[in-house]
């Protein structure tokens, strides 16, 4: 069966969706994340969704339930990329994306999720994490 | 096109998308288009295991759009102002799929008769 990888770097795992998914592969990607931050003790997951061009509800419960349970797990959620066509139908669609953290790009996610995450040690972090891609 | 398993519903959109783009309708009406598209589809194979979906183009004067026709002959709805209210569902989802693809589309009618089935049909014009 086919999988969407997941890959670590340093304290954030890091999935790429380069397919619109169709529901099973979505549901999946949504245990097999919950079960890597639980095994890694991973504080963030960064989703890069700039080649997703459609998020429907059922989508958009999938990517608020990452984040709730990840959550649950010390773990802050960033979807990165969002195609502004997808954020504007999304809007009218009625879909709050609860709990999800949004960034232009990676490298913007990376920056949120080491602010929030300094935030919420106190500060006492220094940047390491974000050099050592394993 | 004939709609029984959750794989046909990439493929669906490629086609509604495929009509979209030679109409030369924009992005973000094409992605209108197509989430409302999947909303209903997605409809037809949870509450009727699947059903049709007819794409067409269709024009009005100068204007042209795409016409969806999503047809199942599943148990129907009882009480379609209820199930076009945003938050309602039967199920344990969102309850966002008819009244967001309502919102997300130029024209909107639904028929619905318990026992005999449910047709939602959506137009989408290019500008609209
Ligand atoms: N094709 C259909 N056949 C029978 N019932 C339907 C159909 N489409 C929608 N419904 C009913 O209308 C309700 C609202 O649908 P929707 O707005 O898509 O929300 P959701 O799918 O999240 O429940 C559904 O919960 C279901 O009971
Ligand atoms: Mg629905």
């Amino acid at each position: 069966m086919e999988k969407i990888p997941i890959l670590r770097m340093g304290r954030f795992l890091l999935v790429t969706i380069q397919v619109d998914l169709y529901d099973r592969l979505a549901e999946n990607l949504e245990s097999d994340l919950v079960h890597m931050v639980r095994k890694t003790g991973a504080r963030g997951v960064l989703i890069d969704i700039s080649a997703v061009s459609i998020i429907d509800s059922f989508m958009g419960r999938i990517l608020g339930n990452i984040a709730m349970m990840t959550k649950v797990l010390d773990a802050e959620t960033v979807v990165v990329g969002m195609q502004p066509a997808v954020a504007i139908t999304l809007i009218e669609l009625g879909l709050p994306l609860k709990g999800v953290h949004s960034a232009l790009n990676v490298e913007r996610g990376m920056e949120l999720l080491r602010s929030k995450i300094a935030l919420q040690d106190g500060e006492s972090q220094d940047d390491d994490i974000y050099h050592s891609i394993e | 096109m004939s709609i029984l398993k959750e794989q046909d519903v990439v493929p669906f959109r490629n086609r509604v998308k495929e009509y979209a783009v030679k109409t030369g309708m924009g992005i973000v009406n094409q992605t209108k288009l197509i989430t409302a598209a999947s909303e209903l589809v997605r409809n037809m194979l949870l509450y009727a295991k699947g059903g049709i979906a007819l794409i067409e183009v269709v024009s009005r004067g100068r204007e042209n759009g795409i016409r969806l026709t999503f047809a199942d002959k599943g148990p129907g709805i009882a009480d379609i102002k209820l199930a076009l209210k945003d938050g309602y569902s039967s199920g344990k989802s969102l309850g966002l799929g008819l009244p967001g693809a309502k919102r997300l589309v130029s024209e909107f009618d639904i028929q619905s008769q318990v026992g005999k089935g449910t047709t939602v049909t959506i137009i989408k014009w290019k500008n609209g």
